[in-house]
């Protein structure tokens, strides 16, 4: 990462006054320790979901009493302040939309990666430490979901299910748990060769002791650093599903069908409809793009090159 | 060097079992299928009638045999809305898929290893860290909103490339872009750190005290010992481009696979849904098997290991 690593360089290379060398090492080691840009990026839209009822103006599935529809952000030509981010194809606001919409694509975020990851984990542990045939079929089922490519399965689920927000979870998390199950299996296998596990095993432990005392903390790094992966992919996915209809269904404001909403409009030029939700989508999968590179560094640097 | 290909091919089989089983399992168990496609209000005389008709009054067993008999037989099923058989269908749009995959295969191939090349020979330098942040926007962007987006600029505000329909190069462009986009990303990773781990090896050390000059030892030496990965990733993801490509080709109203699979969405047309599923998972398993063969057949350590 270019932020965290010039600072320090500046501090070891120009011995400056000792306050100012001082402030460079508390930043550039605050900066190591935190995050930060992927933290300035990503609280503010944790905050907006999780309090889009005081913050949004609107009633974000409501249009606006006495607003045109499609009208531009205020600083256009034909903007108002009532509606600073303008108005959709109902009149809603958009600046309430784009808030609650916040909230819809963090939630799907986190829970479709939960339970990806609790799938992908409890798998893999069992194919990786119990072995044989369960192996077997585990990992020819892992194959087999694999071999279908992930939107096209998650589209074809989400056709089949209906549309509903916890619906899309569970599909998302029904399509993405593969990934984790490889790299699990493969970590337990060589941890079931360590010595404190066979120890553990020689001493009586009983094979769920084992599981939950001995092979499950060793293999969450693995599965938190993948998670970091998933969740962006999972945001973008919702997305896509979402745009196609068989997302989160309508009047809820999920920026995917927000998209779809304002492509008919792009032609004539309305572009706000279209580029804010994209943006916001953009900048969340980024801002956990870079938490994951952090992660990743700190937990295990053997994944690095993932 | 047989064996290892009978055990691929048997693999290969039983991942399409699983898969073909899934898929099975998946529509019956969502609801009767019958019901989603009829109109409200249709009486159960009728539903009767079309469930004789297409065998779901038969019991799961013999459905699944009727079901894994039109795989092999190439049929698929027949599409309820266009009463023809699910794979005609698919192989009408084939070309067109398979046109589109290709472009956005060249584009992200133009971006992706000259950048990736750069990246890993000048490691650290101003074009690495561009080249970071490029792969980074490229994970982050999803490539149905940068696809919007060029519509916008490209085509409502410059006028320069037309907004949707198949045609010429200019046509051409902006899918195939919008699709090529993440792959560029992943395409750029991957050569810079396959190219990184070839660099660091005994024989380019020795080709450069060998004398020979920077740019044979780059072209001669490490690009194409650096490229069999990127291949092999640009083989399964061609396949997934085809198959997967739903966003991209409704925006651009390209007359693809994935528009295919979307119109089966819309209408209901689940025998569709399901066969372009099927066939996609089909296709991926089949060029996962032909790569495995072809890196068995250059590599022999890989047709002994295990």
């Amino acid at each position: 990462m270019v932020d965290t690593t010039e600072p320090a360089n500046v501090a070891v290379v120009a011995p400056a006054p000792p306050e100012f060398a001082s402030v460079g090492r508390r930043w550039s080691g605050a900066a190591r320790q935190w995050p930060v840009l992927p933290l300035v990026i990503l609280v503010p839209f944790v905050l907006m979901a999780l309090f889009a009822d005081y913050l949004a103006p609107y009633d974000p599935t409501e249009p606006i009493p006495g607003a045109k529809i499609f009208e531009p952000p205020f600083w256009m030509e034909g903007g108002s302040t009532h509606a600073l981010f303008g108005t959709d194809f109902q009149g809603r606001d958009l600046l309430s939309r784009l808030i609650f919409g916040a909230r819809v694509s963090l939630i799907v975020g986190v829970a479709g990666t939960l339970v990806a990851g609790s799938v992908g984990t409890a798998l893999g542990i069992l194919a990786g430490y119990l072995g044989g045939w369960v192996d077997q079929v585990i990992m020819r089922v892992t194959d087999a979901w694999l071999a279908l490519a992930a939107l096209v399965f998650a589209i074809f689920l989400a056709t089949m299910v209906g549309p509903s927000m916890w619906n899309i979870i569970i599909i998302l998390g029904l399509v993405y748990w593969t990934r984790y199950a490889r790299v699990i299996r493969g970590e337990v296998l060589s941890l079931r060769e360590r010595e404190f596990v066979k120890l553990a095993e020689i001493a009586g432990g009983s094979r769920p002791r084992v599981i939950f005392r001995h092979i499950l903390p060793n293999v969450l790094n693995s599965t938190m650093v993948l998670a970091s992966l998933t969740i962006g992919v999972v945001i973008i996915a919702e997305a896509s599903l979402s745009f196609l209809g068989i997302g989160v269904p309508p009047p809820e404001p999920a920026w995917g069908s927000m998209l779809a909403d304002g492509r008919s409009m792009l032609m004539v030029g309305d572009w706000w409809l279209t580029v804010f939700p994209g943006l916001g989508i953009l900048l969340v999968v980024l801002a956990t793009q870079l938490l994951g590179d952090w992660l990743r560094v700190r937990l295990d640097p053997q994944l690095r090159n993932m | 060097m047989r064996q290892f290909m009978i055990r691929r091919a048997f693999y290969a089989i039983v991942t399409l079992f699983i898969l073909s089983l899934t898929i099975f399992t998946v529509v019956r168990l969502t609801g009767d299928p019958v019901t989603l496609l009829a109109e409200p209000g249709a009486r159960a005389e009728d539903l009767d009638r079309v469930r004789s008709e297409w065998g779901l009054d038969r019991s799961w067993p013999v459905q699944y045999l009727a079901f894994v008999k039109n795989v092999f037989t190439g049929q698929l099923g027949e599409s309820f809305n266009y009463e023809m058989p699910v794979s005609t269908l698919y192989f009408q749009r084939l070309p067109n898929s398979l046109e589109l995959a290709l472009a956005a295969t060249l584009i992200s191939f133009l971006i992706g290893i000259p950048a990736g090349i750069i990246s890993a020979v000048r490691v650290n330098s101003f074009w690495d860290n561009f080249g970071k942040i490029v792969a980074l926007l490229g994970l982050s962007i999803p490539g149905f909103w940068l696809g919007l987006v060029l519509i916008l600029v490209f085509s409502v505000w410059l006028h320069w490339l037309p907004t949707s329909g198949q045609g010429g190069v200019q046509h051409l462009i902006m899918p195939a872009l919008a699709l090529g986009w993440y792959f560029a990303a992943s395409l750029l990773r991957l050569t810079r750190s396959s190219m990184l781990e070839v660099l660091r090896s005994e024989y380019i050390k020795l080709a450069h005290l060998k004398g020979l000059p920077g740019y044979v030892v780059l072209a001669m030496h490490a690009f194409k010992n650096a490229l069999i990965p990127v291949l092999t990733l640009a083989g399964i993801n061609l396949v997934v481009m085809i198959n997967a490509a739903v966003i991209i080709e409704v925006i651009f109203a390209w007359p693809g696979i994935g528009r295919l699979l979307y119109e089966g969405i819309f209408q209901r047309d689940f025998p569709l849904v399901q066969g372009v599923v099927m066939e996609a998972g089909i296709m991926i398993v089949l060029i996962n098997l032909i790569i495995d063969l072809l890196y068995a057949y250059i590599d022999p350590r890989i047709r002994l290991s295990k």
